[in-house]
């Protein structure tokens, strides 16, 4: 693949990305003049040791920080031209958030939970079901749909997690330490249904994780230290 | 799922702190409701139809001393005056109670009847009180109230007067703002009191509204340098001048109200805030997703407002709905005869719960517009 037409099949395009932030009277950088391109259906895992920039990156190219310079363009956009209410727009349909801590709402069932973007859209009630049923059903869920999140086990609510990231059919998905607080049966599901998403589905999937296992599963991992790359790993799938 | 519907079930998640915030906001509000509504019947005398044609004449120097018999003849000859009768208070105790729930007054029937036109008394009462020195007329209410019956006695033991009156109940009389009261003739206390020639007050019956004024000064001055100087005054002004002997109960009760508001702003405003704080990380999510800051501040406002109104349902409806229901006299030993709740008493305590509501929702709303999602996340539970 000539280097033009791997541009052209970029979603997301990094430029001399930097991230610096005050603590206190000390400027931090998190990122130091970052370079970096992820195909379509890329999965791409960044590690590094806690405090390397690799979850400061993932919130950038998911639009919930913003870079001190440099350009971060995803699917063309440079996101630093969108104000807040574009931005938040924006994430609702074209990002997918999966956490280590879940961050399911307590207070909604499983359905609600995955409804909660779609109440930003302007589809019908029946449109939003239909498109519920189907992420639930995509993650093995549909019949827990009415149980509220205590009444899951972890690996369940990250499946919730998940569908709630994929209701709006976004182009890319973003996992922070994903696998996190499962145990190894439960992280092995989650971490297969990250795989499709990237292998059948099409999706753009970007994932930091601390377990070379866990890793594993991706296309590619690119290693961070003090805010720069150390190392890119292009997998054998 | 709505968002109306994710509101409410944000609103009760901890049903505990809902109801505890919504009892805090009705208790409150019902205590202010009350004490406006105390404030109004205090210093608000309601007034009869006939009050504007009405004039009391009471001794200048103290409400407490007579004015001599004579005045009548005077007072009578005065241009506008339709009618006048003696109107002597007795102030006696009746049966064991420490404080009588109604008042008594000494009058002359006939002048009576001619200058408190509203009262309705049934012809046969009426013939029946002409007829009997020693016979009195009783408010319906204090009828009720104690069950009386045309017949029984009515035995009253005198305070200000040193003789007890025993007289027989022969009527009923009601139609006034005030049905709770006694009246019987005035020759019979005379007698019992050796007649000293002396009245308690005049009531004066104007031609008009118009006259009223005029007929007020020319009593004033007919005997203005002689031994019993009097003050005349509308009706409304006599009542009025009880109420001055309450002191400055507007501004006592103002501050107490104003009191009860600012705490209840500080319960709000802390309980949102806690509320709130415990959602960081969860509203972080929800910016994350793609929920913008109006949106987020939306629902917490919402959110707010539904648990300040919602007591001020509880609280000023149950407020409504009891001072509607409760005999308020027999609860107050007679100290009101009525306890209602205005429609403006009602729009101020539901004003300022919406005031409340947006307030707590304000401080807690701006904190989760201004943190970044980022910062969001990083909170702990």
């Amino acid at each position: 693949m000539n280097l033009k037409s791997k541009v052209m099949n970029s979603i997301v395009e990094i430029r001399n990305l930097s991230k610096a932030y005050n603590q206190g009277e000390i400027q931090v950088t998190a990122l130091d003049d970052i370079h970096l391109s992820i195909d379509s259906s890329d999965f791409l895992t960044l590690m590094g040791p806690s405090g390397s920039g690799k979850s400061t990156l993932l919130h950038i190219i998911a639009g919930i920080d913003r870079q001190t310079s440099g350009i971060c363009k995803v699917q063309n956009i440079d996101l630093s031209n969108l104000n807040e209410s574009a931005l938040a727009d924006w994430r609702n349909q074209n990002v997918g958030f999966i956490f280590q801590s879940f961050n399911l709402i307590p207070v909604l069932t499983a359905f609600e939970n995955v409804e909660l973007p779609l109440l930003l859209t302007r589809l019908g009630r029946k449109e939003r079901k239909a498109l519920v049923a189907a992420a639930l059903e995509l993650v093995g869920l549909e019949d827990r749909s009415h149980h509220l999140p205590k009444q899951l086990s972890g690996g369940q609510e990250q499946r919730v997690a998940i569908a709630r990231a994929l209701v709006t059919d976004p182009a890319l998905v973003v996992a922070d330490e994903p696998t996190g607080n499962l145990d190894s049966q439960s992280a092995q599901q989650v971490l297969e249904i990250l795989q499709s998403l990237s292998n059948d589905a099409g999706k753009t999937v970007i994932m930091v994780t601390h377990d070379p296992k866990a890793a594993a599963f991706g296309k590619r991992i690119i290693q961070l230290e003090k805010g720069r790359f150390e190392k890119e790993e292009p997998l054998v799938s | 799922m709505t968002t109306a519907s994710f509101i409410l079930r944000n609103a009760l998640r901890n049903k505990r702190r809902a109801t505890l915030s919504a009892l805090s906001v009705a208790v409150s509000l019902f205590l202010f409701i009350t004490l406006q509504v105390t404030l109004r019947e205090l210093t608000i005398p309601p007034e009869d139809v006939g009050a504007s044609l009405r004039i009391a004449v009471r001794n200048k120097v103290s409400l407490a001393q007579p004015l001599p018999f004579r005045q009548l003849q005077k007072i009578e000859k005065i241009n506008g005056v339709e009618a006048i009768t003696p109107f002597t208070y007795f102030g006696g105790l009746y049966r064991n109670e420490s404080f009588t729930t109604f008042a008594q007054f000494a009058v002359d029937p006939v002048r009576f009847t001619n200058v408190f036109l509203e009262a309705k008394i049934a012809d046969d009462h009426l013939e029946a009180w002409l007829k009997n020195r020693g016979s009195c007329l009783v408010g319906v209410d204090t009828i009720k109230r104690y069950n009386l019956e045309i017949g029984e006695k009515m035995l009253l033991s005198g305070t200000f007067y040193p003789v007890n009156l025993d007289m027989e109940i022969v009527g009923i009389y009601e139609g006034t703002f005030d049905d709770r009261n006694v009246f019987f003739h005035h020759k019979y206390l005379d007698e019992m009191t050796d007649d000293p020639g002396t009245v308690g007050t005049w009531w004066v019956r104007a031609g008009s509204a118009e006259v009223a004024p005029n007929v007020v000064h020319t009593i004033n001055e007919t005997f203005a340098n002689t031994s019993a100087e009097v003050r005349a005054e509308s009706e409304r002004a006599f009542q009025m001048g009880f109420v001055s002997m309450w002191g400055n109960i507007q501004m006592l009760i103002d501050s107490i109200c104003s009191a009860i508001v600012f705490t209840l702003l500080l319960v709000t405003v802390s309980t949102m805030s806690m509320a709130i704080r415990e959602r960081f990380r969860e509203l972080a999510i929800l910016k994350a997703i793609g929920y913008r800051r109006h949106e987020l501040l939306a629902f917490i406002l919402a959110e707010s407002l539904l648990l300040s109104l919602l007591g001020a349902v509880i609280g000023v409806g149950g407020a409504a709905w009891l001072f509607s229901t409760i005999d308020i006299q027999q609860l107050s030993s007679g100290m009101f005869i009525f306890f209602e709740v205005t429609n403006k008493m009602l729009g101020t305590a539901f004003l300022i719960s919406l005031v409340l509501g947006v307030v707590a929702g304000i401080a807690p709303g701006w904190s989760v517009c201004r943190m970044s999602v980022v910062d969001g996340l990083k909170t702990l539970d």
